[in-house]
């Protein structure tokens, strides 16, 4: 979750204690939902007609610093209680140790809204589950530093990974690295042919150290270029999910968001959302009123021309012709919202927005 | 111009990376040339480099199970083209446990060279890494640009010491000074000198050797009628001499240098299948 980013979430619920991330560009979002039994004792507390289940957020520093070195945690550490004082404003973690110490860490919090992506794996027109070790071998052939990597479907059902070039970087200087993987490699492969997501790798290596550390195998759920990409793992006691943004394809994705089964905040015009000055002085002055303006977006790519077709066999002469007017690129900003209303394009405008900044409640 | 070869050996894999790491390190960008014989990777003493330059060249048969070439013209049966050999260095670095690897340059958008791995997977078909790395392609005129440096009138030719030894020494030195002084002798010994406003420290060598050159009609005379026990020297960038030293991975079968006094320094190390030439100029 620190990978994502420097705020970390609880929200204790019936199903179990989540904790979740999301980075500051709004484009990646991570969830762990701990179940019940995973604890010793769990007690979400008790949520009346009025009032819900406390939730909070706290430096993600903080808290992990609690937990800097694992291998001594394990030696020392019998019980860890983790406690809420609403009233105290301090969430309490204490550390049974051995010999009887204990260590009490309190932690100041900050109330927050609810934060929830909305996704829907189920509208997702594509589906891989592999073990995560065959993305961990894939994903080192990467550099450490690359930015962004190209999930895509090839022509004998093979799966291909591939650096994503920024256009502005000249394509004459890039080196550029492909792997493609057979589909027996896989779980299950339910792709629609064709079909092709960029999105951040960094992000996603997060995710992959944990599941080849807890050794589950790793679903990914994707649809057309700008619509999220989802992450899940799923255990007896444990579900995460990682949704991350995707640039999007402008030439194939319309511009209204009813396209989407997913529920989007209305697009906003293209000067505006590249506009991250106007955002900022939005949230600043709070204009708009109750409507919150439109998380920033990266900013608009240079166009790049369209990806040729996958070739198995080397071929140096056969080469897909290059559209003459290639398509610009965008990543989409995830949407927020609550969770009362998935799936309906028009619920947007009236859909309370997570406060980033401390000025909302 | 066509060129394809293929490593399937992984003995030889692991050499071929090892050297590529090594000339990685020594510079940003270098021109490869490739022969039918041999292949070179090369650095000319351009300001851009600092003034230092390297010759390495390898036999394609120690290396290559297959190796096809054909050069611009039947005459000029030779490639020359420019690239970033950490590229080449990254698209090997994870090839450890290949089936295969193939090389090609290739012309899509640009030219490049592609590196093609085959890696063992579970599955029924092997799983295929393929790499582009962009390559320039130098013209034939500019081709006298990268030629063979000549051994340079030295004053002294003397044996390296061991080259980890060497390297732990410079390091640390690095740590004090930007520049450093090799100075040697006829009678096997070498000093490595810094010396800045706050201290001076000097390491000794003895007993390193000297080769035997072959005198050429007797133009290395100069050397004969020297003082065996006076020293040449030259102050050199510490940077470019750490450079070459950490990049060795594997230990030269042997490896000297001749000195020219306060002009250059001559490294040559020699391994079985490869030899490294790397001149670093004296600062004046």
């Amino acid at each position: 979750l620190s990978r994502i980013g420097d705020e970390l979430y609880l929200e204790p619920t019936e199903s179990g204690l989540s904790l979740r991330a999301v980075n500051s560009s709004r484009s990646g979002f991570a969830s762990f939902l701990f179940a019940p039994l995973f604890f010793q004792l769990y007690e979400p507390g008790s949520a009346g007609p009025e009032t819900e289940l406390f939730r909070c957020k706290v430096h993600m520093k903080s808290f992990l610093g609690i937990f800097r070195s694992l291998p001594s945690l394990e030696k020392s550490v019998g019980k860890c209680l983790i406690l809420l004082k609403p009233r105290a404003s301090r969430l309490v973690l204490q550390l049974h140790c051995k010999y009887g110490v204990t260590k009490t860490h309190n932690l100041a919090f900050q109330e927050c809204e609810r934060l929830q992506a909305v996704f829907d794996t189920q509208s997702c027109a594509s589906h891989l589950c592999a073990p995560a070790r065959l993305l961990a071998e894939a994903v080192v052939h990467f550099p450490p530093t690359l930015a962004e990597v190209t999930l895509g479907t090839g022509p004998g059902g093979k799966i291909s990974l591939r650096n994503y070039v920024e256009d502005e970087a000249e394509p004459s200087k890039t080196m550029v690295t492909e792997l493609w993987l057979a589909e027996d490699e896989f779980q299950s492969v339910a792709v629609a042919p064709g079909s092709h997501i960029t999105f951040c790798l960094k992000e996603f290596r997060g995710l992959l150290s944990f599941a080849e550390a807890s050794n589950l195998p790793l679903t990914i759920h994707f649809d057309e270029p700008g619509r999220p990409v989802i992450f899940t793992l799923d255990d007896t006691v444990l579900e995460v999910h990682l949704v991350l943004a995707t640039l999007s394809d402008l030439q194939s994705t319309s511009q209204s968001p009813s396209t989407n089964g997913v529920s989007r905040l209305p697009v906003p015009s293209d000067d505006f959302a590249d506009d991250l000055e106007s955002y900022m002085v939005a949230m600043e002055t709070g204009e708009g009123g109750s409507e919150r303006p439109p998380s920033p977006t990266f900013p608009l790519r240079t166009p790049r021309p369209a990806q040729r077709e996958p070739q198995e066999e080397e071929e140096e002469e056969e080469e897909g012709a290059v559209p003459g007017t290639p398509p610009h690129k965008k990543f989409r900003s995830l949407f927020f919202g609550s969770v009362m209303t998935p799936g309906r394009p028009g619920a947007a405008t009236t859909q309370e927005v997570l406060a980033e900044d401390s000025d909302g409640e | 111009m066509r060129f394809r070869a293929k490593i399937v050996d992984l003995a030889c894999l692991n050499h071929f990376s090892r050297i590529i790491n090594t000339i990685a390190k020594l510079a940003k960008t270098c021109i490869l040339r490739l022969t039918v014989c041999k292949l070179y990777f090369i650095l000319s003493d351009k300001v851009a480099n600092g003034g230092a330059s390297m010759w390495c060249e390898l036999s394609q048969g120690n290396f290559f199970d297959e190796f096809q070439m054909e050069g611009v013209a039947a005459e000029h049966n030779e490639i020359y083209l420019e690239l970033v050999p950490e590229n080449l260095s990254r698209a090997l670095k994870t090839s450890q446990s290949a089936k295969a690897v193939k090389i090609k340059l290739t012309n899509k958008h640009c030219p490049c060279l592609r590196v093609a791995v085959e890696l063992p997977s579970l599955s029924s078909s092997s799983r295929i890494v393929t790499h582009d790395i962009p390559v320039g392609v130098i013209p034939r005129r500019m081709w006298s640009d990268f030629r063979e440096p000549s051994v340079p009138d030295f004053d002294v030719s003397i044996y390296l010491p061991v080259l980890k030894t060497m390297k732990s020494v410079v390091e640390r030195m690095k740590n004090l000074s930007n520049f450093i002084v090799i100075e040697a002798n006829l009678s096997g010994e070498m000093n490595l000198k810094i010396e800045t406003d706050l201290v001076s420290v000097t390491t000794h060598f003895k007993d390193l050797g000297n080769p035997p050159w072959a005198s050429e009609d007797g133009c290395q005379s100069s050397a004969q009628g020297r003082d065996l026990e006076s020293m040449t020297e030259a102050c050199i960038d510490i940077k470019k001499l750490q450079q070459l030293l950490a990049g060795q991975q594997v230990n030269p079968t042997k490896a000297l240098c001749n000195i020219v006094h306060k002009r250059i320094v001559h490294f040559i190390l020699l391994h079985e299948e490869v030899s490294l030439q790397y001149f670093i100029p004296a600062i004046a």
